[in-house]
């Protein structure tokens, strides 16, 4: 009898939920005890701090790339950190412009109904997808390496000299009319969007429509370069001009970061393609019939019936793309890229034997950033999903 | 009005079908489109000769082109007459070994054969549902890693090889392998903790997925090697490759999880309750009904996500194990074969596309066999 | 072709690949005229009325619609289609789109309307499909015979010379085929030129001024329904009718 009641006291449903919980958290908090002890003790006979301190202490090493900051070698490692966030982050914004332009041109190609082209594309694709990132990377940096000295870097076009040190071009030097052409250049941005406002009012209206892209082009582009000239021109460049081992003036595009920004680009370009590819292929041919048999032209069919859809479907794994090559950016510290790891996570943590401050504020940043894509991710597509019953 | 008398199906125009047919169809249905075959076949005409030539025509394999045994760098055709050589492919064969074994004591490589038959054992009864005998084989994958372990390491008399002087292949395959083989159950349990009914596993199993996916590999792969030795009490050492190991199948396990969290949503409710109303208890329904259906469904997601693991192992040169790639850097150090990067890396390259690429044809042969599509990917 | 011959398709054939899908088929259609089309699957006739608004292309022969040949010239293209209204299978709203937006579209677009014109007339052919109360819901809040009332509402509002149906009422529920029929009855009384592809033959008992039956890409016989269905000559059309009207 007592064991029929310990059965039954055992089968309740509550009961086992509230045990098996309680086991958990119970062995987590045990683990997690000694875990902090036997850590405490471990870096204690090792003679490693603990503390934030670290954090204004001289960091004692130079960054090689820093264009954003001024970094010498008695900054603090806090300094690191920010030129590593920024090395980041500048690496991750231009890779994601490049991979979504080019993801979304070679996913349209990928689309077209010439067999040549959209099987050559596929070949393109399917190698990128299928060497791992690293590779690409270090071959990239390997090519780049492979560039003639700087004393017989070849002239690409006027000023542009590749190297195995870089890619130097001319500096522009901003004179004062400028200022006056990049005012009109905002003034033609906002111009093209209020004209896009009242064009698209003025078709409700009257039916009638106009031409917004042509404009929009004159007024962003033709219209500044107008007054370029009319200003006289007032850039000049500072070209780069070789003086003994090296060059002088100009500004120089150092080959980690080409080969980051290329490898980065095109690996995760050729999973956007696929992404794309798979986004426009989702919208049914039902729509295309119905649309061309009310007698919509292709590109207004493209523009208002498929973009649209397909768009849908194409955001979420979009977005986790733009999440992978930002993480992705930290295999910079294979070609020696300054970034977050590279930099604060690797030397600094070397320098420091700090390994758990330099790793929990590492991942933490990455975290955030992870986090704060996907929650506007979240609610972008909360909101264009279709309503339905 | 009827029509009674029916001649026989008329073949279509000349010009419609066929291969004439198929060239007007698919590349010069109009001017637009000849007009970018033209280019294509332009554009593919100055790359891929030239390639050819570099790679296999003009390329040294072990001799040069005066005939001699290429044993460094100073005797390749490219370096010696820089007009006559193309790819100096010496250097992977003179490597060959490192590239295959690493550091492997030469009279113990006999085991690492083995390992590399049983594996081809072990693993062909789970892909192919057709193998004769397929549950006995079955039972050889099951104790297959223990065996391998033991093969690779030493013990039962067999001399002790020391992990770190494994390298090249063996590296990545072990890697590859285990990592596949580990994050696979793994990511079953985390997908259903994640969605259990109980929220203190259900939050713990979610923080631990969202942890994961939000960092980069490389800073697991620190953590593994950096953190986790001031972790373990004194006298106790892991493994450096087993370090990585459990960085990157915890890595792995993280994403694999998500993609059958996809799949056990698009169970219908309705399977649930049938099962429950049964009698199955939890783990019986998600193990004979729940779980075969969900996995099914995202089988594509499932491989796609291996392959990404796959490659994924080769990060573990940055924290100094010797992967293949690994190898190749290694091997490029050394001064008798500086500035034959080139080679290396296209040699590299080639291997892995060799995995993944029938790794990704196994994934569509399993995807027509089970007529699924669903992709639920967490690419 | 005959004279008053809205639409006339001579000597057509198709092939898809090599199945010759149209074999030498004549048609001609009169103004106001109400034809049905029916046959087996596969007989090619969703093919053949896809053929008069060029979503699929013959290969052989002559298809004149209201005057304009179709060929490959887009401009006769566009102007056949947009005398020529269709109704899908499946319907084919877009999804994303308001009912009025769907019906809005190609009157703004093609036709130029300003927007408040365009939505009048979208009212007002909710209202001859008898539901204008659904005007700000979306397709996927519709049941299915609401949504294909949209799409007849949709096509009509660029007020077409023709329309064709290709199986209307095929993919919907049955308690909401007679929603859809009726709509259509209403039309075919108004006067509007219709070729009906269906297996509806109550709706093509009182409707149809001409019956088409077709097989294997022919068409075998063409009659009035009184004599299509009392007293038809082929062998096959008895055939197909003693399947069809028998369950």
């Amino acid at each position: 009898m007592n064991k029929k009641f310990n059965l039954n006291f055992f089968s309740d449903q509550k009961f086992r939920s509230l045990f098996y919980q309680t086991l958990v958290v119970g062995l987590f908090a045990l683990g997690i005890y000694y875990l902090t002890m036997t850590t405490a003790h471990n870096l204690e006979k090792r003679n490693i701090a603990t503390g934030w301190n670290f954090l204004n202490n001289p960091a004692g090493f130079d960054i090689s790339f820093s264009p954003f900051l001024d970094f010498k070698s008695t900054d603090t490692h806090l300094k690191v950190y920010y030129v590593g966030v920024l090395n980041t982050l500048l690496v991750s914004f231009t890779g994601c412009i490049a991979a979504t332009i080019l993801g979304f041109v070679i996913g349209i190609i990928r689309l077209s109904n010439n067999w040549l082209l959209s099987r050559t594309a596929y070949v393109y694709v399917e190698f990128c997808r299928n060497i791992p990132l690293i590779l690409q990377i270090i071959l990239w940096y390997s090519i780049l390496l492979l560039m003639p000295r700087i004393k017989q870097a070849i002239e690409v076009v006027n000023g542009f000299f590749i190297s195995n040190r870089g890619l130097y071009s001319p500096r522009p030097v901003y004179e004062s009319g400028f200022s006056i052409v990049f005012f009109v250049f905002i003034v033609g941005i906002v111009a093209s969007v209020w004209i896009a406002k009242w064009s698209k009012k003025r078709q409700e209206k009257t039916g009638e429509r106009f031409p917004v892209l042509w404009t929009s082009l004159a007024l962003i582009v033709l219209l500044p370069i107008v007054f370029f000239f009319i200003l006289g021109s007032p850039i000049t460049f500072e070209y780069p001009v070789l003086k003994g081992f090296n060059f002088k003036g100009g500004m120089v595009i150092r080959p980690e970061f080409i080969a980051m920004f290329l490898a980065l680009s095109i690996y995760t370009g050729a999973f956007i393609s696929e992404t794309v590819r798979s986004g426009i292929l989702s919208v049914t041919k039902g729509q295309r019939e119905a649309s061309a048999a009310l007698g919509l032209k292709a590109t207004w069919i493209m523009r208002l019936i498929i973009i649209p859809q397909a768009l849908r479907v194409i955001i979420p794994p979009l977005t986790s793309q733009y999440l992978n090559l930002t993480k992705n950016s930290s295999l910079g510290i294979a070609v020696g890229y300054a970034d977050l790891v590279h930099g604060f996570g690797g030397i600094s943590l070397n320098q420091t034997g700090q390994a758990i401050e330099c790793m929990v504020i590492t991942m933490a940043t990455y975290l955030v950033i992870s986090l704060t894509i996907s929650f506007f991710m979240n609610i972008y597509n909360r909101s264009i999903q279709f309503k339905e019953k | 009005m009827t029509s009674e008398n029916f001649s026989e199906f008329r073949k279509p125009p000349i010009a419609t079908t066929g291969l004439l047919g198929w060239l007007r169809m698919n590349l010069f249905s109009n001017w637009f489109n000849a007009i970018l075959t033209f280019l294509v076949i332009y554009f593919l005409y100055q790359i891929v000769p030239s390639f050819f030539n570099w790679a296999v025509f003009s390329a040294d394999f072990t001799h040069n082109y005066l005939g001699e045994r290429i044993i460094d760098r100073t005797f390749c055709t490219r370096v010696m007459e820089p007009e006559l050589g193309g790819a100096c492919w010496a250097i992977i064969f003179v490597r060959f070994y490192q590239f295959i074994y690493g550091f492997y004591p030469v009279e113990e490589v006999w085991r690492v054969n083995v390992v590399y038959l049983l594996l081809v054992v072990a693993v062909a009864p789970l892909l192919i549902e057709k193998f004769p005998k397929r549950k006995h084989f079955l039972y050889f994958t099951f104790i297959f890693p223990i065996i391998a372990y033991f093969l690779l390491a030493g013990g039962f008399g067999l001399a002790h090889v020391s992990t770190k002087d494994w390298g090249g292949l063996l590296v990545t395959l072990v890697l590859g392998c285990t990592g596949i083989a580990v994050a696979f159950p793994l990511g079953i349990v985390l997908a259903l903790g994640r969605r259990s009914n109980l929220p203190v596993i259900s939050m713990v199993c979610t923080l631990f997925i969202e942890f994961i996916r939000g960092v980069p590999l490389i800073t697991l792969l620190f953590f593994g090697m950096v953190m986790l030795p001031l972790f373990l009490p004194e006298g106790i050492t892991l493994d450096g490759l087993v370090r990585c190991l459990i960085a990157v199948t915890l890595f792995q396990g993280a994403y694999m999880a998500e993609v059958i969290r996809g799949g056990l949503q698009a169970i219908p409710q309705g399977q649930y309750e049938a099962a429950q109303s049964v009698g199955l208890s939890y783990w019986q329904l998600n193990r004979k009904i729940i779980l075969p259906q969900a996995i099914r469904i995202t089988i594509p997601s499932i491989v796609n996500t291996s392959i990404g693991l796959f490659k994924d192992t080769t990060l573990v040169l940055i924290v100094g194990q010797l992967d293949l790639l690994g190898i190749g850097r290694a091997v490029l150090a050394a001064q008798t074969w500086m500035g034959l990067s080139i080679e290396v890396y296209v040699f590299v390259a080639i291997v892995f596309i060799i995995f993944t690429f029938s790794m990704s044809r196994y994934s569509l042969y399993l995807e027509k066999k089970l007529k699924t599509g669903i992709n639920m990917g967490a690419d | 072709m005959s004279e008053n011959s809205i639409i006339s398709l001579q000597k057509v054939n198709k092939w898809f690949g090599d199945f010759h899908v149209l074999q030498d088929v004549n048609l001609e259609v009169k103004k106001k005229e109400r034809i049905v089309v029916c046959g087996p699957s596969g007989s090619g006739k969703s093919t053949m009325i896809r053929c008069i608004n060029r979503l699929e292309e013959h290969q052989e022969g002559t298809i004149i619609v209201d005057g304009i040949e179709l060929t490959g010239n887009l401009k006769n293209i566009d102007s056949v289609r947009r005398e020529v209204g269709m109704v899908f299978q499946q319907f084919n709203l877009f999804p994303h789109l308001s009912v009025k937006e769907n019906i809005t579209l190609a009157p703004i677009w093609v036709k130029k309307l300003p927007k408040a014109e365009a939505e009048e007339l979208a009212m007002k052919q909710l209202e001859i499909v008898k539901i204008p109360e659904q005007a700000n819901k979306f397709p996927g809040q519709l049941s299915g015979g609401q949504q294909q009332r949209v799409a007849i509402a949709r096509s009509l509002a660029m007020n077409p010379n023709i329309m064709l149906f290709d199986e209307p009422t095929s993919a919907l529920d049955p308690e909401m085929i007679k929603e859809v029929l009726d709509v259509m009855i209403d039309l075919a009384e108004g006067g509007m030129t219709m070729i009906v592809v269906t297996h509806e033959m109550g709706f093509a008992k009182t409707v149809a001024d001409r019956m088409v039956f077709m097989d294997e890409g022919r068409i075998v016989e063409e009659a009035t329904p009184d004599k299509f269905f009392n007293n038809p000559e082929s062998d096959r059309t008895k055939l197909f009718l003693s399947q069809i009207l028998n369950h």
